[in-house]
């Protein structure tokens, strides 16, 4: 899923400073699984701004409503009635949820309240790890499940490098080095042959922003899907 | 011929090579590196001129490579992976080539984390092994990395580092035969101090034929002191101290410890000339360029081979 955190308090009350009247638009999807922009978070948030705007005698009024998916225009729609009761709207969405809320309302100021940090698994709860960055042509087929451009500091894929230190990554001890269990995982598996040869130069697919369309679908004009 | 550089040359010709290093200054200081060059003309084959070393930012490497070549030595120009794409380090790679610079180490770099910039973005956009790859891909072929012809392609001798210690220790030599396989031309290892552990790396290498197919030159970086020995072992990622070492560091007594340092290197280069498989010593000898006139003649290297 999605991670995200919530921006430092600080960073939030510079952000709301000039206005009174805001809406605070929870996610129900991904951040609410990770702790951070779900129905509890927004109320948290609220009540927090709220004491301390009075503290600052500059009271704010801020509402909060959560939706299923901010990525998805059925779930924004409600919203359509509400938003221009405020000065502005802050979303706990992850960043694709607030640009799509921004997309949808062109006309009143969106802020986001949480930091997204990336694709990651659920170790326990509260604690989540990285393990995808989205690359566009995945060779966990080749490494044995492990992934080298999210999981080496480098991201190279022909591991390790030098730096490689008795298991963990060069850059702290407390990281492993993925290279390291790459080639653990593959010789336990008896396919140390996949890295043997030399991987070419990676002709790299997330340097653009990327359009997806599942065959037998097509894209449509977005006028038509208000 | 494939560079005509004279370390090339030098391997070629079947001598024991003996390689230097030099770290370009933190500044404009021309001065500081023609200093240093000075310790080491007439006592080295090549100079490695390394590349923002521990992601620290200095002079640039084909810079200070340059400065070396108008005092008469030949540089070993180093070039990480860190700091650049494939569009800047192929232009590089031209710029030196036509600025009379012969040899370059590929590099993946140590992690910007080290530096003095640690939030910078970390490029990686090839590793030092597709490095290789490109560098010989241009100079082979005369094409880019994306397929476009070279007029005039570079001419470069390609070197590459090998660590014969990290774990897993069996990974060790066919890592070198992917570099092989890349392209490579000659290797300058990790620093060694584990003797008996780059006997076994060797000699795995010779048995699956790889020193047949590539130069290899032993690294060697004398201690200083023991707190350097302690701090090497401890600290330095890849790094492989073993205790008796610094024991026989401390057994040197007051004020004998550097030349107790400069001892065992040279005993290491004794037996690293007779050792099948190997082609030479790179010396690492770090802010310590004053003292490898002192090294090179007791290591009885001298005087180095000319060859025309």
């Amino acid at each position: 899923m999605i991670v995200a955190q919530r921006k430092p308090f600080e960073e939030i009350m510079n952000m709301l400073k000039g206005y009174k009247k805001v809406l605070n638009v929870g996610c129900g999807t991904c951040v609410a699984v990770c702790l951070a922009g779900g129905e509890k978070e927004v109320t948290v948030l609220n009540t927090e701004l709220d004491m301390a705007r009075k503290l600052k005698d500059n009271p704010i009024k801020i509402d909060g409503i959560t939706i299923e998916r901010q990525c998805d225009r059925e779930y924004l729609a409600e919203l359509d009635s509400k938003v221009d009761d405020y000065e502005a709207v802050v979303s706990m969405a992850c960043g694709v949820g607030v640009q799509f809320l921004a997309e949808r309302f062109p006309q009143i100021p969106v802020y986001p309240m949480v930091d997204t940090s990336g694709l990651a698994a659920n170790q326990a709860v509260g604690w989540y790890e990285e393990r995808c960055r989205s690359c566009n042509q995945c060779v966990l087929g080749m490494t044995g499940g492990i992934c080298p451009v999210t999981m080496c500091a480098k991201g190279i894929y022909n591991g390790p490098c030098g730096g490689t230190n008795n298991g963990s990554c060069e850059i702290d001890t407390e990281q492993p080095c993925a290279w390291f269990m790459i080639y653990e995982r593959l010789e336990r598996q008896g396919r140390l042959d996949n890295i043997l040869e030399l991987h070419a130069p990676v002709e790299w697919l997330d340097q653009t922003p990327r359009t997806l369309v599942q065959p037998g679908y097509k894209k449509v004009d977005p006028e038509d899907l208000v | 011929m494939k560079s005509g550089s004279n370390l090339e040359k030098v391997l070629k010709a079947g001598h024991f090579a003996f390689t230097g290093e030099l770290g370009p200054p933190r500044g404009t200081d021309a001065e500081e590196v023609r200093k240093k060059a000075a310790f080491l003309k007439g006592n080295v084959d090549a100079v490695n001129i390394t590349d923002n070393q521990t992601a620290m930012v200095r002079m640039s490497s084909w810079a200070a490579s340059l400065l070396i070549m108008q005092e008469g030595l030949e540089p070993n120009y180093q070039m990480v992976c860190r700091d650049r794409n494939r569009l800047a380090m192929q232009a590089d790679i031209l710029g030196a080539s036509a600025l009379g610079i012969r040899n370059m180490l590929c590099l993946s770099g140590d992690h910007q984390q080290f530096g003095d910039h640690p939030s910078a973005k970390g490029v990686f956009d090839i590793d030092s092994m597709q490095l290789i790859y490109m560098v010989k891909k241009m100079r082979d072929e005369s094409k880019f990395l994306g397929g476009a012809d070279i007029h005039e392609p570079p001419k470069m001798f390609i070197g590459a580092a090998a660590n014969p210690f990290a774990e897993p220790f069996e990974w060790r030599v066919h890592r070198l035969a992917k570099k092989i396989n890349a392209g490579v031309d000659f290797i300058q290892t990790q620093c060694i101090y584990n003797m008996d552990k780059f006997r076994k790396w060797v000699k795995q290498a010779n048995d699956m034929g790889l020193t047949e197919k590539v130069y290899i030159l032993a690294g060697v970086t004398p201690m200083k002191s023991i707190g350097m020995a302690r701090y090497m072992k401890a600290k330095v990622p890849g790094m492989d101290v073993p205790d008796e070492i610094i024991k026989r560091l401390q057994g040197a007594g007051k004020g004998k410890v550097a030349a107790e340092g400069i001892n065992i290197a040279c005993e290491q280069i004794e037996e690293f000339k007779e050792m099948q498989g190997l082609a030479g010593v790179h010396l690492m000898a770090i802010e310590w360029e004053h003292k490898v006139p002192e090294i090179a003649e007791q290591a009885k290297v001298l005087p180095r081979p000319v060859i025309e």
